[in-house]
């Protein structure tokens, strides 16, 4: 029986669904709205705290420590200062330190961000469980004018080994100025890492030191184009500063002395920062923002799960008659009941998983560009158990709700007999 | 034995005067009644009650050998999906079911009635059979909505309906109200054609007195009434 009434309910549903489809559209947009939210919180999560892994601490010129993290490893923003080549050598030469990677930011290449580092970059930076970076194609830049590229980077602009890059000064999409008059070539290209690696293109310090030749004011001086190659390679072209340093340390025993070492060190100020600790207080700023997301999402749902009631309540009436017409034929008061339910459960349960379904087709449209704005990995957006979880929660609150017009249905149909007046 | 046996019955909607006072009224196996009375003299009120949708304050109401006042709500229920046929004034049909799936609906309800129409696609065939026979066999027909159907041919699918599995008793309430009077007759006819067919008691109950030819047996709802809490 139990089956025949739910395709009852069914029919009945289909007999009303232009007004079934509205409340169904109402709760799967409120379902993806609160799925949404999460998704993006838990990428955005997931994906930075994969970015970067075994750096001890990460040193930069003063500034909040969310800023220095954020410039540094995931590339946003920009840094508003620099350290001096002599401060990250005298870092460098500490007891307490194992290795260091300097980076140099502040070029760009058609919107990706230029890497000034060396070959310990390729060595000490860790990503996810501590993976390495790894060539996929070519070879790590040997010369003042070669450049890796991140695996985005060579997909989105069809580069390849060989390929002649031209880097610009800031970090315009567009170029402010561009040094065309000294391109690089594309030495060897990374495996994807799913983090801003792959949106990044690597260079020498020198090399960014080479190219920077007749910029010193900032803008491209008349004497630039007039310097030849032969002349840049005869010049010393130790980079006189840094943007930031990563920092592993010999034994992480000494982390917080280090750091409190570095940060009240006599001469050059400095901010060193412990990745980790950066990332938990990020995450302390956007959770107030994400909780009232989540609650204001919550709260959307109970307004479709509201329009679930509304619209089998408006039906009630004239549904007085067809009520009638089941109990004469042999329907009892449970029918009626289940009918009802069934009906509120079916609204929900097919938006809510309208809604998961949304949010899916919404993260393989949206899901490349969030990754590539935000760097938020799309690897853990996928189906998971919140998803199986809310549509439980969303069909279980629509069959309770479902109880109310269930229980008027019943009444009104055993007050009236089979004397139904119109 | 009468399949339906009506004693000292007593019934009052809410706290309202005695609508229905009977001392005895019966109708028995396979027989055709008339019972005529005025609008809001208590008909539907008392097929209601027959029907075991309502109970009575006093009194005894058997039908097919079992005293509706002493059966629970769930065996009411059961008795009237398995063995009653019921068809209204008008807007008989559930709207969002297609002819045979309104024709089939008591089977929804009830197994034996299930069986007795010959259950699964049996009873399909049985939905069509009866609606053919009361002349809607047009399969282009059959594939409309029922809302598209003419007063007179929703009344015939109620028909249909009512008698599919072959209950022991029809109980009719005004079903010609909304005919003109030739498709009236003709209805009555086959009304009365099919209920003896299937071999069911037909208790039809009218305003309209002169619709009482068309059966074996009239009555008057004032002579068997005693209250005077009806119109
Ligand atoms: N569901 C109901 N609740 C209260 N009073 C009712 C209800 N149905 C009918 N009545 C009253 O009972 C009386 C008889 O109604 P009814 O049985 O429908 O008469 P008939 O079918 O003969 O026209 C009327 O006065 C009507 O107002
Ligand atoms: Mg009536």
């Amino acid at each position: 029986m139990g089956l025949s009434i739910l395709g009852l309910a069914w029919r009945s549903l289909m007999n009303r669904r232009g007004s079934a489809l509205l409340t169904i559209l109402a709760v799967a947009l409120s379902v993806s709205l609160f799925l949404g939210v999460d998704k993006v919180r838990n990428g955005a999560r997931a994906g930075f705290e994969n970015t970067i892994s075994g750096t001890d601490l990460i040193v930069g010129a003063p500034t909040g420590q969310i800023n220095l993290l954020l410039y540094s490893v995931f590339r946003l923003g920009s840094a508003t200062a620099e350290i001096s080549w002599d401060t990250y050598q005298s870092i460098a030469d500490r007891d307490d330190v194992a290795w260091t990677v300097p980076i140099s930011l502040g070029d760009s290449h058609r919107g990706f961000r230029v890497v000034g580092t060396n070959d310990s970059y390729f060595e000490h930076y860790r990503h996810g469980d501590g993976t390495k970076l790894r060539l996929a194609e070519g070879k790590l830049f040997t010369d003042i004018y070669e450049a890796v590229l991140g695996a985005d980077v060579a997909r989105e602009l069809g580069y390849e080994v060989g390929s002649e890059v031209v880097l610009t000064h800031g970090l315009g999409a567009g170029g402010l100025t561009d040094h065309e008059n000294r391109p690089f070539v594309v030495s060897g290209i990374l495996a994807p890492t799913g983090t801003p690696v792959d949106r990044s293109i690597h260079v020498s310090l020198e090399g960014i030191t080479a190219i920077h030749v007749g910029w010193e004011s900032g803008t491209r001086s008349p004497f630039a184009d007039t310097i030849s190659e032969e002349m840049i390679r005869g010049f010393d072209l130790t980079p006189k500063s840094v943007t930031a340093v990563f920092v592993g340390l010999e034994r992480r025993g000494t982390l917080l002395r280090t750091q409190r070492a570095l940060n009240t060190q006599s001469g050059e100020p400095l901010l060193a920062i412990i990745p980790g600790m950066a990332l938990g207080e990020l995450w302390q700023v956007t959770g107030i923002v994400e909780r009232a997301l989540i609650a204001v999402s919550v709260f959307v749902i109970a307004v479709g799960l509201v329009s679930v009631l509304t619209s089998i309540l408006t039906s009630l009436n004239e549904r007085r008659r067809e009520m009638a017409i089941l109990r004469a034929t042999g329907a009892r008061p449970g029918h009626i009941f289940f009918l009802m339910v069934a009906e509120a459960a079916l609204l929900g349960l097919l938006g809510a998983v309208a809604g998961v379904l949304l949010v899916q087709i919404g993260l393989l449209v949206a899901g490349p560009l969030l990754s590539s704005a935000y760097g938020i990995g799309i690897g853990g957006l996928g189906l998971s158990a919140i998803d199986g979880w809310t549509v439980l929660a969303v069909f279980a609150a629509a069959t309770l709700i479902g109880t109310i017009p269930a229980v008027m249905a019943l009444r009104r149909s055993l007050a009236d007999g089979l004397t139904v007046k119109l | 034995m009468p399949v339906i046996d009506i004693r000292d019955l007593r019934f009052a909607w809410d706290d309202g005067p005695a609508l229905l006072d009977i001392a005895e009224y019966s109708v028995l196996p396979g027989e055709r009644v008339f019972l005529r009375g005025p609008s809001g003299s208590g008909k539907s009120t008392l097929l209601g009650l027959i029907a075991g949708v309502l109970e009575p304050q006093a009194g005894k109401v058997e039908v097919l050998g079992h005293d509706m006042t002493q059966l629970s709500g769930p065996k009411r229920d059961a008795l009237r999906a398995d063995r009653l046929g019921v068809i209204f004034q008008m807007f008989n049909l559930v709207p969002y079911l297609s002819l045979v799936q309104n024709v089939t609906l008591p089977c929804r309800f009830s197994s034996a009635r299930r069986k007795a129409a010959g259950g699964g696609d049996g009873m399909t065939r049985e939905a069509e059979r009866l609606l053919s026979r009361l002349g809607l066999s047009d399969p282009k027909m059959l594939e409309r909505p029922v809302t598209e159907l003419s007063v007179g041919q929703q009344q015939r699918v109620a028909v249909a309906r009512a008698l599919i599995g072959g209950p022991d008793i029809v109980i009719a309430d005004e079903p010609t109200s909304a005919l003109d009077a030739e498709a009236r007759d003709r209805f009555i006819e086959l009304l009365n054609e099919e209920a003896a067919r299937s071999g069911s008691a037909l208790l039809f109950v009218s305003h309209d007195g002169s619709l009482a030819g068309h059966f074996d047996r009239s009555v008057d709802l004032k002579e068997i009434n005693r209250a005077k809490g009806g119109v």
